[in-house]
C-alpha cells in the first residue's frame, strides 16, 4: 500500500490501483476491505447498545 | 347506517356503511392507522437508545439513494461518466448505498437480538427481511450497470451461478438493458412498496419493547390487538 505524493491530500487513504488483499481461513476467503466493514459494523452495533442516549423531551 | 324512528340506540347504530368502496377503504385506514398512531408525537421511554436510531437512518439513506438515482437517470451516462458534478453525484449514489447497507445490517442485528417479531409484529419482521433481500438484488444490479470492467467481471462471475438455478432466461446478467431496467424500475418499485408497508406496520404495531421491558401504557398493546383486521 503506497500513497503517492503526486495526489497529495486529495489521494485516497488506501491505494486501490492493485489487486485486493484477501484473508484465507480454510474454505473461507474474504477481502480485507469487507472484513474491515464487518468489523466496523460490529463496533457501531456494540456502541449503539452500550452508549447512553441523550435525554430528550416528549417521551413518556 | 341510521336507524329511522327508533328511540333507543341499536348496537350497530355507529357502523357506517356509506360511501361505497372508497368509504370502506377510508374507514379501514382510519381504524387501522388512526392519525395519532400514524404520526405520533411521543414514544415510550425505552426508545431512548441508539439502537432504535438505525431504522430511521436506513430510511434516510434510502432517500438519498433514490434522490441521487433520479438525478443520474435525468442526466444520463455521458454526464455521470465525464463531468465532475456527474462523477460527484455518481459517487454520492454509491456511498449512500454503502451507508444504507451498513446501517440496515445494524438495524437487522438490533431487531434480531430484540426478537422484534414479538407482539403481533411477525409481518413487520418479514417485510423488513424481504426488504433486505430486495436491497441486495438492487445493489447487485447497480454494480452490473456501472459500465466498467468491474461490472463486466461481476456479471461474468454471476452468470453461471444464476444459469445453474434456471433464472438466467429472464434475469440475464450479461444483458445490460435488462439489468438496467431491473435496477431502476422493478427492484426500486418492490423496495419502495415494501419499505412503505414496513414503516406503516411499525406505526401500526408500535416499536418493539426490549425483552422484559414494562410497557408504559398497556392500552398500546391492547390497541394493537384491537387493530387486527
Amino acid at each position: 500500500m503506497t500513497v503517492t505524493r503526486a495526489h497529495g491530500a486529495l489521494a485516497a487513504p488506501i491505494d486501490l490501483n492493485h489487486t485486493g488483499h484477501y484473508v484465507h481461513w480454510g474454505v473461507v476467503q474474504i477481502s480485507v476491505a469487507n472484513l474491515v466493514v464487518i468489523g466496523l459494523m460490529v463496533l457501531v452495533f456494540v456502541a449503539a447498545v452500550l452508549l447512553p442516549f441523550p435525554k430528550g423531551r416528549g417521551r413518556r | 347506517m341510521s336507524s329511522s324512528g327508533a328511540s333507543s340506540a341499536q348496537p350497530d347504530e355507529g357502523l357506517d356503511h356509506s360511501g361505497g368502496w372508497t368509504g370502506a377503504v377510508r374507514r379501514y385506514a382510519l381504524r387501522t392507522l388512526p392519525p395519532e398512531k400514524l404520526l405520533p408525537d411521543s414514544q415510550p421511554a425505552y426508545m431512548a437508545s441508539w439502537i432504535y436510531v438505525f431504522g430511521v437512518l436506513t430510511v434516510s439513506s434510502l432517500v438519498v439513494v433514490v434522490a441521487t438515482g433520479c438525478v443520474l437517470a435525468l442526466e444520463g451516462p455521458g454526464w455521470w461518466h465525464a463531468s465532475s458534478v456527474g462523477k460527484y453525484v455518481n459517487s454520492l449514489h454509491l456511498w449512500s448505498v454503502e451507508l444504507f447497507m451498513f446501517v440496515m445490517v445494524i438495524h437487522l442485528w438490533g431487531k434480531f437480538f430484540m426478537a422484534a417479531w414479538r407482539g403481533r409484529r411477525a409481518m413487520t419482521w418479514m417485510t423488513g427481511a424481504v426488504c433486505f433481500l430486495a436491497s441486495i438484488g438492487t445493489a447487485f444490479t447497480g454494480y452490473l450497470v456501472q459500465q466498467n470492467f468491474d461490472s463486466q467481471w461481476i456479471s461474468g462471475q454471476a452468470k453461471d451461478g444464476l444459469n445453474s438455478v434456471g433464472i438466467g432466461a429472464w434475469f440475464n446478467v450479461l444483458d445490460f438493458g435488462q439489468m438496467l431496467m431491473w435496477h431502476i424500475v422493478l427492484l426500486p418499485l418492490v423496495l419502495g412498496l415494501l419499505t412503505a408497508w414496513h414503516v406503516l406496520l411499525v406505526r401500526r404495531r408500535g416499536i418493539v419493547p426490549p425483552i422484559d421491558a414494562v410497557t408504559p401504557h398497556p392500552g398500546e398493546q391492547s390497541a394493537a390487538s384491537e387493530a387486527r383486521p
